[in-house]
């Protein structure tokens, strides 16, 4: 395959789209599929055959507002309808190319125009199981260029250059690892791409699996030829089957395609994928722990170092990167890593998926440059808390992360900025939570989900997680004192400082947020036995009986 | 050495051929352990002791290992299934759509608690960490499919449904 090759394909693809007048895109991600958007395909499909209009009708990814979904974009004019469903196909199609539907439409210019598309540029706009869609809007154009223009170290200063760090959550330099794993020793090396995405609320990674899973493997095989690896693997979830099957359906026709396989391009480059499924623990996510469970064993981290760039997979070098970085990959190179940093804040370069979720308007995916605020995103884009509650904090980072009071939300969202007020970025989970959730009981959900997916290792995790657990349900239930408090806090200290990895270095994280912006919210069950939210169910004290005044 | 043969079949059962291709796609190798679960617990709904002694004997893993392994990962069972599994998600954004109200209800009206069956092995009672639907909560999942924005009412007519079946 060279550039001339590629450029005809994508000429092809276009040619045949070019022959229609309008081009219907209907939403089949995972949100839209279980409101029947399949079904709605089809009577679209129908409908326009029947009305003879020259319209196509497309599968495609997700389009990011899963809250008002099934959705449907007509291009060229960019129209979007909102809640369809089959008995809708007829009106839309007799529309086209005279008034839109006025009762479907969907308007919120706000919510979309203050995004800045990157990794889900292709989202909802082209057909995820047709890898022809993908080369038609530039796809695979960064790995023909790198395999054939570039050396290795090239492609490693352009990603050091655009100054990306790891989406999984670390926030790693991208530049500085491939780096690393381009230095080591040894003639097998592994890439691994991590879609084991196990923090609850959060779900970017399934939507770049499923809308546009042809950018994740270019990305991977651009890494591979950077650091000089010749097999792939692509863990995933279990839970998420539509996703497993594009992904599946992705590699099939890369290989056809000759983007995966041997003497790749022309060039000496070999380099293939396998995917390798999850089984539900949420401790996989950790790079060690990760790399156990593709050897087939219990998914326990390891100390590091040494570090999985050293020794990983089978013992060889092996370089991790989280799907969102892989997916950031192909326009980095295409466009350069200068035009990447161009985005973003001081120390955080680029754009970050976020699914915005829980109790906010406009609940989906968002992507927006790092350095926005956290009140542009939940406000503006988010659309604000609905039926008339009132904010009361926003949940980054998952079980890992912690959460922000409203003072908080004009802090720009960025790696450092958000570990310094004691969250973190996390995958992108960001979860809206208003006046009827109770702090303390968050913090019990949390310490609950922490301590169920403790693998055990380390003690401090194994049974800090527990301790933590029992005086929150305690305090919870009205029977806390003010030294559970203190405790609370000596235990949180310990796990976070002496855990094996990041599960229980960050675990107490939730805890001790909500004990520094909601403390109030402690003290009222603890003293004042009652839950302020109306969440925990507090047993009212026995009323004591009244003393009789002796005259 | 000799050159290693794999166990014969338990049983006549087609759905052994399944797992076995598996193991055959992976040439036997000892990591193909999990993808190899996977294949058993899809073909039969659950791991039993014969079906791990099969795949850790044909992989030449220890039975520690594969039986560690099959109960280190909530994805695993080792119990059968109901007829209907109704799976409850209760990641973060179901939660604070009070999801822990449906799993009560569902727990009250089924009398088990979760991860359990019902004891005329009609429903099963599941909860999940998150199915990344979270767009929708609060979610669940009537026997693999997707219901999001689920209430109270509906997911108990749902059970009503099942259990006159």
């Amino acid at each position: 395959m060279t550039i001339e090759e590629l450029e005809q394909i994508a000429e092809t693809t276009r040619g045949e789209y070019a022959k229609y007048d309008h081009e219907i895109n209907v939403c089949m991600g995972t949100g839209c599929l279980s409101q029947h958007s399949d079904k709605l395909k089809d009577a679209l499909a129908k409908a326009v055959s029947d009305q003879g209009k020259n319209a196509f009708v497309r599968r495609t990814g997700c389009m990011g507002l899963c809250a008002a979904g099934p959705l449907v974009l007509v291009d060229p004019e960019e129209v979007l309808y909102q809640h369809c469903n089959a008995t809708h196909a007829e009106s839309i199609a007799t529309s086209l190319g005279g008034e839109p539907v006025a009762a479907l439409q969907c308007d919120l210019r706000d919510h979309f125009d203050q995004q800045v598309h990157v990794v889900l540029e292709n989202s909802g706009h082209i057909d995820p199981e047709k890898i022809d869609d993908y080369i038609a809007r530039d796809g695979y154009r960064a790995l023909v260029t790198a395999l054939t223009e570039m050396a290795p170290n090239d492609v490693i200063q352009q990603i050091t250059a655009s100054g990306l760090r790891g989406r999984g959550g670390g926030g790693y330099p991208t530049g500085l690892k491939w780096g690393t794993v381009a230095k080591a020793g040894g003639d097998l090396k592994y890439v691994i791409c991590n879609g084991d995405e196990g923090d609850p609320g959060a779900f970017m990674d399934r939507s770049v699996l499923e809308s546009d899973p042809q950018r994740v493997v270019e990305g991977m095989a651009i890494a591979a030829y950077a650091v000089g690896a010749s097999k792939g693997f692509v863990y995933v979830r279990a839970e998420y089957p539509l996703a497993v099957a594009r992904l599946t359906n992705c590699l099939r026709d890369a290989r056809r395609r000759g983007f995966l396989g041997n003497n790749i391009c022309n060039t000496p480059f070999n380099f293939d994928v396998e995917i390798r499924l999850g089984a539900g623990a949420f401790v996989c996510g950790e790079e060690t722990a990760l790399i156990a469970s593709i050897e087939g064993r219990r998914g326990q981290p390891k100390p590091r170092p040494p570090y999985p760039a050293v020794s990983g997979l089978w013992g060889k070098p092996t370089l991790i990167n989280n799907v969102e970085t892989f997916a950031n990959i192909p326009p980095i190179v295409r466009k350069g890593g200068k035009w990447f940093a161009g985005m973003g804040s001081e120390r955080s370069k680029g754009t970050k998926v976020f699914a915005l979720t829980g109790k906010i308007t406009n609940t989906g995916l968002v992507e927006v440059p790092m350095g926005i605020s956290l009140r542009k995103i939940i406000e503006g884009i988010g659309g604000g808390v609905p039926d008339g509650h009132t904010f009361k904090a926003v949940q980054t980072g998952g079980p890992s992360g912690g959460c922000l009071p409203a003072e908080l939300l004009d802090i720009g969202v960025s790696y450092d900025a958000l570990v310094k007020v004691g969250a973190m970025m996390g995958s992108g989970g960001m979860i809206v939570m208003d006046d009827t959730s109770c702090m303390v009981n968050v913090a019990r959900f949390f310490m609950e989900f922490c301590m169920t997916e403790s693998c055990g290792k380390c003690i401090p995790c194994r049974a800090g997680t527990a301790q933590m657990h029992t005086i929150l349900t305690r305090i919870c239930a009205g029977d806390g004192t003010m030294a559970d408090i203190d405790l609370l806090v000596d235990l949180c200290t310990t796990v976070k400082e002496t855990s094996l990895c990041g599960l229980g270095m960050t675990a107490p994280n939730p805890v001790l947020s909500t004990l520094k912006y909601f403390r109030n919210e402690y003290i009222d069950h603890i003293v004042h036995k009652r839950c302020p939210a109306g969440v925990c169910n507090i047993q009212a004290p026995a009323p004591q009986a009244p003393l009789e005044v002796l005259a | 050495m000799p050159a290693f043969t794999p166990p014969p079949l338990p049983s006549d059962d087609k759905r052994w051929k399944i797992v076995n291709g598996t193991m055959r796609k992976n040439g036997f190798a000892r990591h193909a352990l999990i993808e190899t679960l996977h294949t058993v617990q899809s073909a039969f709904g659950y791991l039993d002791d014969d079906s791990i002694r099969f795949v850790a004997r044909s992989l030449r893993v220890p039975l520690s290992q594969a039986y560690g392994v099959v109960t280190f990962y909530h994805h695993f069972s080792l119990k059968p299934p109901g007829k209907h599994t109704m799976t409850i998600c209760t990641g973060t954004a179901c939660y604070i759509k009070g999801t822990d109200k449906l799993v009560a209800a569902a727990e009250k009206r089924l009398s088990i608690p979760q991860g359990q069956t019902t004891k005329d092995g009609k429903i099963s009672l599941m909860t999940a960490r998150c199915v990344g639907a979270c767009g929708r909560a609060p979610v669940v999942l009537t026997d693999g499919e997707l219901c999001g924005q689920m209430t109270g009412e509906q997911m108990l007519e749902q059970l009503e449904r099942w259990a006159v079946e």
